[in-house]
């Protein structure tokens, strides 16, 4: 099993001009744990909506990489859009789950993924390039490697602990994370 | 004389006129009869990604993504597709960012399925409380004023907007049986 804040941490080491798009919930912590000053676009509501808001960046800006980092809970309830990016076929779009087979916001309660459900397999179904699955420290290299060089739609899940940890709580009005992401955006560009 | 005249111009060649005038770069859609036409043509223009959805309120999400990244997006809808949305809706309005969708009526007039009249009968007032501006047009004459305000006021001010072509505009569903 991985450690959900240290996998995420390793992605985003030398990010480049990526730009990220956080899931509600754990995954949006994860990212503002490690790496608070990037492009992230951090979503505090419209659960299931994560990956969308993804395919609709990617499409936007064909120039960029766009990873969206979520967790089982909200991948689930947003299962179409996998379909709905399976038709687009963007070569620069991934989408990371961080999947420790509960409802960690809500008490911990278990997930479909808990009981077999494979979001893999929805993945590879719905025409994603390449779709793996990691739960080893040491597979954390070729999980960067498949984020930064691999043409998309790519699909990289990671099983991860499912013990709580802290809270690292980013700024929540949508209209200033807004803001801060296209700034950070632009600015990314320049550096790149 | 308004544009669809001056041109001859069937409705939804004038909303995908309007599109091209915008600058709308992505369309989301799920599909309906009433949405054929303007679904067909931008389907057929490069310019455009069109992007088929499961559910329309994959679109909202869609459209959110389009204007982080600097793009403009329309999502197009049948009425009972609003209910799919409500709680997405939050995205835009929360972010005040620019939503602006098409919604072709159903229930409401001349209507056969007895299923459709429960969404389309609150559709308008669902819009309403979610937060949108709602322009309804009834008449082909006044979609190119009507569609052209809708997209300034959706873009140059980030509102969220919906434009309800209603069912008479539209035409009855012809049933082959």
């Amino acid at each position: 099993m991985l450690h959900r804040r240290e996998f995420v941490k390793q992605l985003l080491v030398d990010r480049g001009d990526l730009l990220a798009i956080c899931g509600l919930g754990s995954a949006t912590y994860d990212v503002a744990a490690t790496n608070d000053d990037g492009a992230n676009f951090y979503l505090w509501g419209a659960m299931g909506s994560a990956s969308m808001v993804g395919l609709g960046l990617a499409l936007a800006r064909p120039d960029r990489r766009v990873a969206v980092f979520t967790g089982d809970g909200e991948m689930l309830m947003g299962l179409g859009s996998l379909a709905t990016i399976g038709v687009k076929q963007p070569l620069n779009l991934a989408i990371v789950v961080l999947d420790n087979r509960h409802y960690g916001e809500t008490g911990m309660q278990p997930s479909h993924t808990n009981s077999g459900v494979s979001l893999i397999d929805v993945a590879l179904g719905c025409r994603f390039k390449e779709a793996r699955s990691f739960g080893e420290v040491e597979e954390t290299p070729a999980a960067r490697k498949m984020l930064y060089a691999q043409p998309g739609p790519l699909f990289i899940h990671a099983r991860v602990d499912a013990q709580e940890i802290e809270q690292v709580l980013p700024e929540r009005d949508g209209v200033i994370l807004v803001h801060k992401f296209t700034e950070r955006m632009r600015a990314g560009r320049r550096q790149a | 004389m308004n544009l669809a005249e001056r041109s001859g111009l069937d409705w939804p060649d004038v909303i995908y006129s309007i599109f091209r005038r915008t600058g709308i770069r992505q369309v989301g859609y799920v599909p309906d009869a009433g949405l054929s036409r303007l679904i067909k043509l931008c389907q057929s223009d490069p310019e455009i990604a069109d992007v088929v959805l499961t559910t329309e309120e994959e679109g909202i999400g869609l459209a959110a993504g389009a204007a982080l990244g600097g793009q403009r997006a329309a999502i197009l809808m049948q009425s009972s597709g609003v209910g799919n949305c409500v709680n997405m809706f939050s995205l835009a309005k929360q972010c005040r960012l620019p939503c602006l969708i098409f919604v072709t009526m159903r229930g409401e007039y001349a209507e056969f399925n007895p299923w459709q009249v429960p969404m389309g009968s609150i559709t308008d007032a669902c819009l309403r409380l979610c937060g949108f501006l709602v322009y309804r047009i009834e008449k082909a004459e006044d979609v190119a004023d009507v569609v052209a305000a809708a997209c300034d006021i959706s873009f140059d001010s980030n509102q969220s907007v919906a434009v309800i072509l209603s069912q008479r505009l539209i035409g009855r569903k012809r049933w082959n049986n």
